[in-house]
Parts: structure tokens; sequence; C-alpha cells
């Protein structure tokens, strides 16, 4: 599954790089913990989170994610779109909660990440 | 230590939002360098959970990192509280941080835990009221 057919999934608007939206997924990974996200998360990944900080995207560096998304149309400050833009990553936002865009995403297909 | 290239970087306290800059930049550095990417990885994690906890539970300290052809030295001290306990502060799960620390994403007794596992030794020395200096070295 790319970027792109998982925004189309979970009716996701793209905030920060549009034009890498055809990046294939690797997994996804739900979580508000970043510690947990730190230990679990595997290459290519894409994270869903309810958690809106700059540590999200401290997280998201660490560990290369290709892409954030902010559930229940959370939307990240504009220093922290400008980091995720020097970084290279892209970020959606989307008005389902954490598990109807998790469940959505995992009945069309996309490999668990953590949890 | 004659190949050595040595960081140096003051971590402080009490600020949350940037809590991570050091790790960031180690990180940038070392792929800059060329250090295998897995490596990178395992450094990035082990560091930045590091640098989170300086913040979040030891008043700030001071993070060195030595890289030499063999291995990645990471020196983490701080002059906070000291670990009580540190074989429970190792249980995966086992945390004592605030809610507010938790709110913010953190604190779920993960990160020691996390720290030996992405490194290939971990020492811990800590003295209450004094402080704790962890040392982890991750083998190229």
């Amino acid at each position: 599954m790319t970027l792109r057919e998982a925004a189309k999934i979970i009716e996701a608007e793209v905030l920060v790089g549009e034009d890498k939206l055809d990046q294939e997924i690797g997994s996804i990974c739900g979580s508000d913990m970043m510690s947990e996200v730190l230990a679990f998360t595997k290459d290519q990944s894409v994270l869903l989170t309810g958690l809106c900080n700059t540590q999200v995207l401290r997280t998201a560096d660490m560990l290369d994610l290709i892409c954030l998304i902010f559930i229940r149309d959370k939307k990240p400050t504009p220093e922290m779109l400008e980091m995720a833009e020097d970084d290279g990553r892209v970020v959606m936002t989307t008005h389902f909660g954490m598990f109807s865009a998790c469940g959505k995403l995992y009945a069309a297909g996309a490999g668990a990440g953590c949890m | 230590m004659e190949d050595a290239i040595v960081l140096k970087y003051q971590v402080i306290d009490g600020e949350f939002q940037r809590a991570g800059e050091v790790s960031s930049d180690v990180k940038h550095k070392l792929k800059q360098l060329g250090v295998p990417a897995d490596i990178v990885r395992k450094v990035a994690i082990a560091m930045y959970e590091g640098e989170v906890n300086m913040v979040i539970h030891a008043n700030g300290g001071e993070i060195t990192v030595e890289i030499t052809p063999e291995q990645i030295r990471m020196i983490l001290a701080d002059v906070g509280p000291g670990i009580p306990d540190v074989e429970k502060a190792m249980q995966a799960g086992y945390s004592t941080a605030s809610d507010a620390t938790r709110n913010l994403g953190f604190g779920a007794g993960m990160g020691l835990p996390n720290m030996k596992k992405n490194t290939d030794s971990m020492d811990i020395e800590t003295k209450l009221g004094e402080g704790t200096t962890i040392t982890m070295v991750v083998r190229l």
C-alpha cells in the first residue's frame, strides 16, 4: 500500500509532503507512547498518533519514519510542520479516531508495525 | 584514542520541547560519517531515550559521544536525584514518571530497557542525591 492509497482510505488531509505519496508503506503503528514506538517500530513505517508535540517529530527522526498521521483532526504547529518538511517526511491528519483509522487500514491489507 | 571523534553536549533542564536535539544532531553526524544505518538507528534510539530521561527525571546534564573505528560510546551524566532501585528501573513497564510526562508520550517504563536492547553494553552508576552516569557502547 502506498501513502496515497492510505490517505484515501482514511480520508486524510496531507499537510506536508504531497510529492512523496507514492512511497510504499512497510508497516503501520498506532500509539501515543513514544517509547513503545521506539521499541517496536520497523523500517519504512507510518505512525498514527493522537499525540501532537515535537517529540513525535523527534521520534520520527530517530526511526526514519516515512509518514506521521495525526488522528481526530489534530494539527501540528507550523514549527512542527517545518521540522517535518526539513526532514523530508509526510504529515497527514485524519478526522477518524485511532480505532477506526487503524481498523480501516488493517482491513485494507496494511501490515501492522507494533500495535 | 588517537582516531576518536569526541562530541560534547549540554542537555538543558526542563526544556521538554528541545529534548532530542542532541540525539538528532549525533544521528545526523553519524550518517555523514558513513556509519551503517542499523548502527545509527540503535545509537539514535538509545541516546534519545537517555536524553529524554535526563530532561524529565534529572535536571539535564552532559552527553559525551566518542566515535572510534571500533565503537560508539555514549556517556550520559546528570546531577539529578539518582535511581533508588536500578533493578526495578530496568523492568519493562516500571515507571516513576508523572502523569504530565505520560501526557507527553513518555514514562511508559520502556526507556532503560530500550537503551539496553539497542546497545552492546550499558553501565549505570548512580548515587541518590548526587546523580547518574550511564555509559553505553554500540560496536561497529
